[in-house]
């Protein structure tokens, strides 16, 4: 019990309360009739508000701080770098809850696991962004990814939801055991799990004397490589990004690719970065291939959301290029993750208003003529697009510069062309669906359901990814304050 | 000076805003003028701006505004949001302007016949949307900023060149223009990234002062990224292709933006980075000679045209490359000379060509009859019946050809003299044979459609447009035939010289011409008088008197006609090169390796029909197991590749 209570309890603190939260969502729902679970939505929002205010007044009080705070026993540490990617997944997890209480009722689909599920995978986030023990790093990527394994399923009984739970289930499974392989391995290699001890042991130092050593880097790359879509890790990405019911699709593209990246941070530069000359370069081509694969795999794409789902594969190896750089590149990874997550938080919006029926308008010829009938709708996907795509003055734009700046400056310019040759590409598909809202005569018009939450959070979207892109200077400011 | 500038910059947008929002409850012909004033303004500001600036002693006429707030600030990388006007802005932003509004005052009645309301207030929020890029593009302070504005202005021209999209043609057009264009934009921002890790800024100051202590090889790189950027927007060998497909556009958009605005940004580029390209002398050459070899190309295509618009548009390229061999061969001034006085003469001809259009339609509706209103084939007659139109259009015409004393006559024998006394002799021969051709086709497009008999019912009929259309040509008319001479008059010595000269007074160390193979400026003025009216000669000999036949030529020198009818195979060549391998390697990546099978409505089709069973039956038997066996694939790269290889 004192053991127990000597803990430095406050690193868990965030994700603590995201999970008390889920567990009072849990409880509630006994209590409510279907038509009330709106307000658990409201009550996850306080839940996330809430956690988003713990680590605003953690980061104010560690800000200043020489050494970071480390809590049980070295595993979780309460730095600056954790906290502002915990903001980002308490912001959008957040803005995922303001788009799915109309979605849900109109599917009947209004559960109270969805809230808590939702809360628990956040929690499971806020645990990597502090990790520093592999066991840590695993447990975090597991309360992830267990929650959205029964999320991506959730429209039940569809079936292609079903399917994509499935299939993300076994093959996350899967790459859990590559995850706990390469864990196992490296402890075998240095006898610890802890990032201090790997980073200072022999093994490390001299990594290619030691097979063992390497092949743990090699396995926990594939298992990570897994949770961002790296290729040719990705495949799962567009079935299941498809097939999960769209807020959640919309969750996971914005807030699982940042905890993966945060993961990966965190590893790579805690844990292994004396073997740095190891990982870079195998990281510099699959970042290469990732975005390349990604980006022409979506040329072709007639589903809006398998585009997405290919787009994000694209810009997993984007943001892999701020991995690789290093210092300025971290901070360019998480100004990118937030302009990326307000971006695709905003795109899956629109799509989730553009309501045909029982399945959401999803293929790109129900785009046709919208700017005819919902202007603000088509203008608002546009300018997300554009975003996308890093047309200039939109926040992707700024964002992606970040990044290739750091990559540059980091020495990575082969890297770098690849990227702006790729977002050249990138340009074609996130046009064509502009080039269908304005160009083309509508064949219908899809209904289109309004919903004030969801309004909120397009609000939010949009005013951020414009004013990313003009005055991206307090964002960027603030995070290397 | 700040303010001005800001509100320069910002009232076209103002005029965009206040048509969106207010736009619906306006009548539509105050919408079109609201949107004319607003460049109107901008014109005046602009004007205001220059005289301010020309109150100041030569050499401190270049202005920075103070900061408005920084853009971006991570490591050492900041782009100050400030404007620069000096004497290189002050002649763009006039032109911009000043064209601009003559163009907007023309849509107004150009696009009166528009159904509906939504489609006219639209096209004119395009159009100063299009206005407040350009003048980002040319006041910006450092390269993001002209980026930005670079990029703006290209989202403009594709939504304008698609304007009438129910076409499904105009549409691929403005894609087509789209694509092309980020190929070159690609470059630009890599010369972008490039410029700043080997200067450590963005801002034209700090970059043009700190040229010498960069390496050559450096500066060869940047230089040729940016010019690989602006033959992409200024449609330069080889991305020129998307230029003569924007013509789907309005007429009046062809105006302004793809022949006397937008395209012509690449060369203010390269005369704003003059420093830069004076200094990497390989890029320069090159520079030249692409732009002597698109201009001669281009002419080659223009003279068998039949498509009114068609023979302009590769006019514009043909024009544009005799600029690019002018900042080329580091006669900067005599680029952006011809920069201005074409952007004069060839709106006058897109104009007059719409109010030809505009002519034709009207006979064709008075006649009953379906012609294609831009087939010079069916024209013919139409001095009589259109003068207005024809006098100015006579008047482009001779500026293009380069006839004595007109404003293209003085600033393209400039380019050609500046090539001549630099000693670069052959691009000068090629110039001057451009120049023969020039004059050729473009009298040969006056006579097609102003000569002669009508040779339709169309053409018979055909009517003078009305004075809202005529005005902006009587004035552009009057600027292209006076702005050479009083301008650039004397030779090298006239008002845009001494303006200019001192703005490119870095550029200009050490290359002072040292009078080539011994002939005066003078003499060269002569041989171009001589070769434009050699040109204009042939066309009339050969459309008014019938003393050649073209037709006969076309017979018996068939093979070249086909392919120049052809355009040389160009597009053609470009969708076996590039368009389909592309979309093979697309469809195989996305439907072979990632699927297996087509994806999408063949997947979804079958999970409804078939049910539960079909669904743990495909798990099984499906693409788990392949996605997992891929996994374990890559596993086994990565594995190996550090185990084994990395060692």
């Amino acid at each position: 019990m004192e053991r127990f209570l000597a803990q430095n309890w406050t690193v868990i603190q965030p994700a603590l309360f995201l999970v008390f939260t889920g567990l009072i969502v849990l409880l509630v729902d006994l209590w409510l009739k279907e038509e009330e679970r709106e307000w658990l939505a409201y009550f996850s929002l306080v839940g996330f508000g809430g956690a988003g205010v713990i680590v605003v007044r953690q980061w104010l009080a560690v800000r200043g701080l020489e050494t970071p705070i480390t809590g049980f026993g070295g595993m979780m540490v309460l730095d600056t770098l954790g906290l502002l990617f915990q903001m980002l997944f308490f912001l959008v997890g957040f803005l995922a809850v303001l788009l799915a209480p109309g979605y849900l009722t109109r599917r009947r689909l209004q559960r109270g696991e969805f809230y808590a599920l939702l809360l628990f995978s956040t929690a499971g986030m806020s645990l990597l962004a502090g990790a520093q023990d592999l066991i840590m790093l695993f447990l975090g990527i597991e309360v992830l990814s267990i929650p959205l394994y029964i999320l991506a399923g959730f429209a039940r009984p569809r079936l292609d939801s079903e399917e994509a739970s499935l299939k993300y289930f076994l093959l996350g499974a899967f790459a859990t055991g590559f995850l706990l392989y390469g864990t196992a391995l490296l402890y075998g290699a240095t006898g610890t799990t802890a990032f201090e001890a790997l980073r200072a042991s022999e093994a490390a130092a001299a990594p290619r004397e030691n097979v063992m050593f390497m092949a743990g880097i090699a396995l926990l790359l594939v298992g990570l490589g897994f949770k961002i879509s790296m290729a040719p890790f990705h495949q799962w990405t567009p079935d299941v990004y498809e097939g999960a019911p769209t807020p959640v699709t919309a969750f996971m593209v914005a807030a699982t690719k940042a905890g993966g990246m945060v993961a990966l941070i965190r590893l790579l530069y805690w844990g292994l970065g004396p073997a740095d000359d190891v990982w870079r370069p195998l990281l510099g081509v699959l970042a290469a291939v990732t975005m390349t694969w990604g980006n022409v795999g979506a040329l072709l794409q007639r589903n809006v959301k398998r585009m997405l789902a290919y787009s994000s594969i694209a810009h997993a190896g984007y943001l892999l290029i701020g991995v690789l750089s290093g210092g300025v590149g971290f901070v360019a990874v998480l100004v990118y993750l937030l302009i990326y997550a307000l971006t695709n938080l905003g795109a899956f919006g629109v799509i989730l208003l553009l309501e045909d029926g029982e399945r959401e308008a999803l293929d790109i010829e129900s785009y046709r003529g919208l700017a005819r009938f919902h202007p603000g709708a088509a203008l608002l996907m546009s300018v997300f697009l554009l975003s996308l795509a890093g047309f200039p003055p939109t926040a992707g734009f700024f964002g992606k510069f970040l990044l290739f700046t750091a990559g540059i400056s980091a020495g990575l310019t082969w890297l770098v062309v690849v990227a702006v040759l790729n977002s050249v590409l990138s340009v074609f598909y996130y046009a064509r669906v502009i080039v269908k809202m304005y160009m083309q005569e509508p064949v219908e018009t899809p209904a289109f359901s309004r919903s004030w939450l969801v309004a909120g959070a397009l609000a939010v979207a949009a005013v951020g990814v414009v004013l990313l892109g003009l005055y991206p200077t307090v964002v960027v400011r603030l995070i290397t304050a | 000076m700040e303010t001005l500038l800001w509100a320069l910059l910002l009232v076209p947008l103002a005029g965009a805003v206040v048509n969106v929002l207010l736009g619906r409850r306006l009548p539509r012909q105050v919408a079109g003028w609201l949107a004319s004033g607003a460049v109107a303004l901008a014109f005046l500001i602009g004007v205001m701006a220059t005289l301010r600036l020309l109150a100041l002693p030569a050499e401190e006429r270049a202005y920075v505004t103070p900061t408005l707030y920084t853009w971006a600030l991570a490591g050492r990388f900041e782009v100050p949001v400030s404007l620069l006007f000096d004497q290189l802005a002050a002649v763009m932003v006039l032109v911009v302007t000043g064209v601009g509004f003559l163009i907007h005052v023309y849509s107004v009645g150009y696009m009166a016949h528009e159904p509906a309301d939504y489609d006219f207030r639209r096209y004119f929020v395009y159009l100063n949307l299009f206005v407040f890029s350009m003048l980002l593009l040319v006041l910006g302070s450092n390269f993001v900023l002209l980026y930005a504005g670079w990029e703006l202005v290209g989202l403009c021209s594709y939504l304008l060149i698609s304007f009438w999209y129910t076409e499904p043609q105009n549409a691929a057009a403005g894609r087509k223009a789209f694509v092309v264009n980020r190929v070159g934009d690609f470059a630009f921002a890599l010369g972008i990234f490039l410029i700043w890790s080997a200067f450590g800024s963005v801002v034209y100051a700090d970059v043009f002062e700190a040229v010498g202590g960069v390496a050559p090889a450096t500066l060869t790189a940047i230089t040729l990224l940016l010019f690989v950027g602006c033959t992409g927007k200024s449609a330069q060998l080889p991305l020129y292709v998307w230029l003569p497909d924007a013509m789907a556009g309005p007429t009046p958009v062809s105006a302004l933006i793809h022949a006397a605005t937008m395209v012509t940004a690449g060369v203010y580029l390269i005369a704003r980075a003059s420093a830069l390209f004076a200094a990497a002398t390989s890029t320069s050459a090159i520079v030249a000679w692409v732009g002597v070899l698109t201009a001669l190309f281009a002419a080659t295509i223009a003279i068998v045209q039949v498509d009114i618009k068609r023979v302009l548009a590769y006019s514009t390229i043909s024009q544009l490359g005799y600029m690019f061999l002018g900042v080329g061969v580091g006669a900067y001034t005599a680029a952006i000379f011809h920069l201005v006085t074409h952007a004069f003469f060839k709106a006058l001809l897109f104009l007059g060509a719409g109010s030809v259009m505009h002519a034709v339609e009207h006979g064709a509706h008075h006649a009953g009859e379906h012609v294609d209103p831009q087939d010079m084939r069916q024209m013919g007659g139409l001095w009589e019946r259109a003068r207005w139109t024809g006098i100015t259009f006579l008047v482009g015409a001779a500026a293009l050809a380069g006839l004595p004393l007109t404003s293209g006559f003085f600033s393209k024998d400039e380019i050609l003299a500046g090539a001549f006394l630099e000693g670069h002799v052959l691009l000068y021969g090629v110039g001057l044979l451009t120049a023969f051709l020039t004059a050729t086709y473009s009298f040969r497009q006056f006579f097609l459609v102003f000569a002669g008999e009508p040779r339709s019912e169309a053409a018979r009929h055909a009517a003078e447009s009305p004075r809202v259309m005529l005005v902006p040509l009587a004035v552009l008319a009057v600027l292209a035939l006076g702005a050479g001479l009083v301008l650039g008059w004397p030779p090298e010595h006239g008002i845009i010289h001494t303006w200019l000269e001192p703005a490119f007074a870095v550029a200009r160390e050490g290359t002072k011409a040292e009078g080539g193979a011994g002939l005066s400026p003078m003499t060269l003025l002569l041989i171009s008088s001589v070769v434009a009216l050699a040109g204009a000669g042939l066309a009339y000999g050969a459309y008014v008197r019938k003393a050649v036949d073209p037709a006969a030529l076309s017979v018996r020198f068939r093979p070249l006609y086909v392919l120049l009818w052809n355009r040389y195979y160009v597009d053609e060549l470009y969708a076996l090169l590039f368009v389909r391998p592309f979309f093979g390697l697309a469809r195989f990546l996305a439907d072979v390796v990632d699927k297996l099978v087509i994806d999408g409505a063949v997947n979804g089709v079958a999970t409804v029909t078939a049910g539960a069973h079909a669904l743990a039956r495909r798990l099984q038997a499906g693409y788990v197991r392949v996605y997992a066996l891929s996994m374990v694939l890559g596993a086994l790269l990565v594995l190996g590749y550090l185990v084994y290889w990395g060692r």
